[in-house]
């Protein structure tokens, strides 16, 4: 394999590892404060992808204003969905909320495929994001360049709003012991809340990346990328936002340079993945970043 | 007043009643994807079986009732919807399908209940492989990808290939198979064969690899959801060949999802589209009516052949003179010289119509329809 080529898959790596980070951010918080794993995440990241969509298309929206717009429905609905399907069994065993979330993913999967329809729908991509960068051989998209950046801004923001501010703190303590939490005055509902809002706004801001990434979008559209991006937070250590940045990254490495390196093995690219994920369980059970596995009293 | 709601209710029973004891109805199922990955495809097919029906919606002096299920792209909800067809709707002939992998799931469950089933688009040699009662209005993968080898090999005068294929698939694995065959015999040289799976929106690294291997031609027998995509990468890794696909490229729609893209991109399909010129007086018959019914929007071969399915399975209706599914397979099997909108269709010995290979080519963001071929096998 030559330099040039080496390079060039090297960056196709990084977008496609960054954007399987970005959607694991989302995960990992959730799941960090919760201990839910929120199915329902690649959904909303669908819904983020359609509501820009329909923002530029129906409505003439300028570009920038319906990304945000989008992202704060997005946001909305993952408030709402907390607030129907799993404030209730907050207090249920653990496994309920869970099928919960399963039954959340479904329901919306399937409310797509009727309100949008099951036909795929191109998506409109300001000139600046695809205009290719040459460096001799080697082309770059922008988008390559702007997902890392935002998604390494994300995780920054996050941390600070997770170690930094006051219902950061709260969030911490909620991870910690959700009873005692309530005991010391803090509104407990209003912070898983917002816990799942910043979720729900990840997920958005990474399905708008990925259909600027793969422009065409679809109900399941989310389905393999949040599969993916659950695979990539538990490699990276379910619960820590850094690791599931690089447990993204590292997925996109192996998923490219498998095929980079055995091309006659391409079909089984997620395989590899897989393989990946096992050997490292197996190894670090807790993941890459992961904490300790603490028995609660 | 109450004496007026009565006498509604009492129509309306009366009217159900009617509907009910007029069961004297010949039912035929539809199963086509009209969701998913092959949702487009399947609509259009759906359209134009509706149109046929529209067309002649009786036969033997009854009704026709159309059954239409959807099987959502999918191999288990196919043989799900076939069962449900004859089990509970008690079809006599069924429709469909779009997909050579939901035609066998369902061609499966036909086949034991003793239905015939005739396949709109679904070109895998092994749909009608060893069956009784399965058939095709369409002609099979080895036409296929031998005439996308063949038009390679002396229309673009490529020399070498790469080929691109959705292992999850066996449409995609079939042409795959028939076009290298085809194009080493003539004399060129398949440089790179790479894979994916359906669903997959990431093919950088495949390409890149293709691309180290600088190939005259690509040849990507893909499904419309991936195919444009791949284009679309393939611009943005500045691969500089030409590509080719199959029939599951050919879609109205492949210029407003693929762009800039896709412009040059040549595909093998079916003898019969809207911008051919020749055309035959039903193709030309079909092509009017449709721009009556559908306004703003175009033909394609698909809404061709769900038309002539319907029609030819009506037809064998008629030759069988009763609506009897041992009795239709028969004349299905003895159909000769079928006038139909994608040409004339006889069955062979493993119940394919044969016809020659149309080519089809995006010039300045348009369909256009180039070339017929005789395919080098």
């Amino acid at each position: 394999m030559s330099l040039d080529m080496f390079i060039q898959h090297l960056f196709n790596a990084l977008t496609l590892g960054s954007l399987y980070g970005l959607i694991a951010i989302g995960y990992t918080m959730v799941y960090g404060i919760l201990r839910l794993i929120n199915f329902a995440h690649g959904d909303i990241f669908m819904l983020g992808a359609y509501f820009v969509f329909f923002g530029v298309t129906l409505t003439k929206l300028p570009w920038g204003i319906a990304v945000i717009l989008a992202v704060a429905l997005s946001a909305l609905c993952g408030i709402v969905i907390d607030r129907i399907a799993y404030r209730p069994l907050r207090d249920a065993p653990r496994i309920s909320a869970l099928i919960s979330a399963i039954g959340v993913s479904f329901f919306i999967e399937n409310l797509g495929l009727v309100v949008f329809t099951g036909l795929p729908k191109p998506v409109y991509r300001p000139d600046w994001l695809v205009e290719i960068i040459t460096l001799g051989n080697i082309r770059i998209l922008p988008l390559a360049l702007i997902v890392p950046a935002i998604a390494f801004a994300l995780v920054m923001g996050l941390l600070w709003i997770v170690y930094k501010t006051k219902p950061g703190l709260a969030m911490r303590s909620i991870s910690k012991d959700i009873e005692t939490t309530r005991l010391m005055g803090v509104s407990v509902d209003k912070i898983i809340a917002l816990t799942f809002g910043l979720g729900s706004a990840l997920a958005a801001a990474s399905g708008i990346m990925w259909a600027l990434r793969y422009p065409q979008i679809h109900p399941f559209m989310g389905v393999f990328p949040g599969f993916k991006a659950f695979i990539a937070a538990v490699l990276g250590g379910i619960g820590s936002i850094q690791g599931a940045m690089i447990g993204g990254m590292l997925l996109g490495l192996i998923e490219i340079m498998a095929v980079a390196f055995f091309p006659a093995l391409s079909g089984y690219r997620d395989a590899f993945a897989f393989i990946l994920l096992i050997v490292i369980l197996l190894m670090k059970p807790t993941g890459l970043m992961g904490e300790k596995l603490e028995e609660k009293v | 007043m109450k004496f007026g709601k009565v006498g509604i209710a009492l129509a309306l029973v009366l009217v159900f009643a009617a509907g009910a004891f007029a069961a004297d109805t010949v039912k035929i199922g539809v199963f086509l994807p009209l969701t998913g990955q092959m949702g487009f495809g399947g609509q259009l097919e759906l359209d134009g079986v509706k149109m046929a029906h529209k067309e002649a919606p009786t036969v033997l002096g009854k009704k026709v009732e159309l059954i239409v299920v959807d099987n959502k792209s999918d191999k288990v909800e196919a043989a799900n919807a076939v069962k449900r067809l004859i089990e509970k709707e008690k079809v006599v002939a069924i429709i469909g399908t779009y997909g050579s992998s939901l035609a066998m799931a369902g061609g499966e469950i036909s086949e034991k209940a003793g239905i015939p089933q005739l396949g709109t688009s679904c070109t895998n040699p092994l749909v009608t492989q060893g069956k009784k009662y399965i058939f095709r209005t369409c002609f099979i993968d080895p036409f296929q990808g031998a005439g996308a080898a063949t038009y390679a090999f002396q229309k673009m005068k490529a020399k070498t290939a790469a080929i691109l294929i959705d292992v999850s698939q066996d449409y995609s694995v079939g042409l795959a198979n028939f076009f290298e065959k085809s194009f080493t015999k003539m004399g060129g040289k398949v440089v790179a064969k790479l894979n994916y799976n359906s669903g997959d929106q990431d093919f950088t690294a495949q390409l890149t690899e293709i691309i180290s291997k600088n190939p005259d031609v690509l040849f990507i027998p893909s499904y419309f959801a991936e195919g444009a995509i791949i284009m679309k990468q393939v611009g943005e890794l500045g691969g500089k060949f030409k590509i080719m696909g199959g029939d599951a490229m050919d879609n109205p729609e492949i210029v407003k999802i693929g762009g800039k893209a896709v412009e040059g991109f040549a595909y093998t399909t079916f003898p019969y589209d809207p911008t051919m010129k020749n055309m035959s007086p039903i193709a030309k018959k079909f092509t009017e009516n449709w721009k009556k019914a559908f306004p703003g929007k175009d033909p394609n071969v698909n809404a061709a052949l769900g038309y002539d399915s319907y029609m030819l399975i009506l037809d064998a209706i008629k030759r069988a003179g009763k609506a009897d599914p041992k009795l239709i397979r028969d004349q299905l099997e003895a159909t000769k010289n079928f006038p139909g909108v994608t040409g004339s269709t006889t069955m062979n010995a493993t119940h394919d119509a044969e016809k020659p290979v149309g080519i089809m080519m995006i010039q300045n963001g348009k369909r256009v329809f180039v070339d017929v071929i005789q395919p080098k096998l």
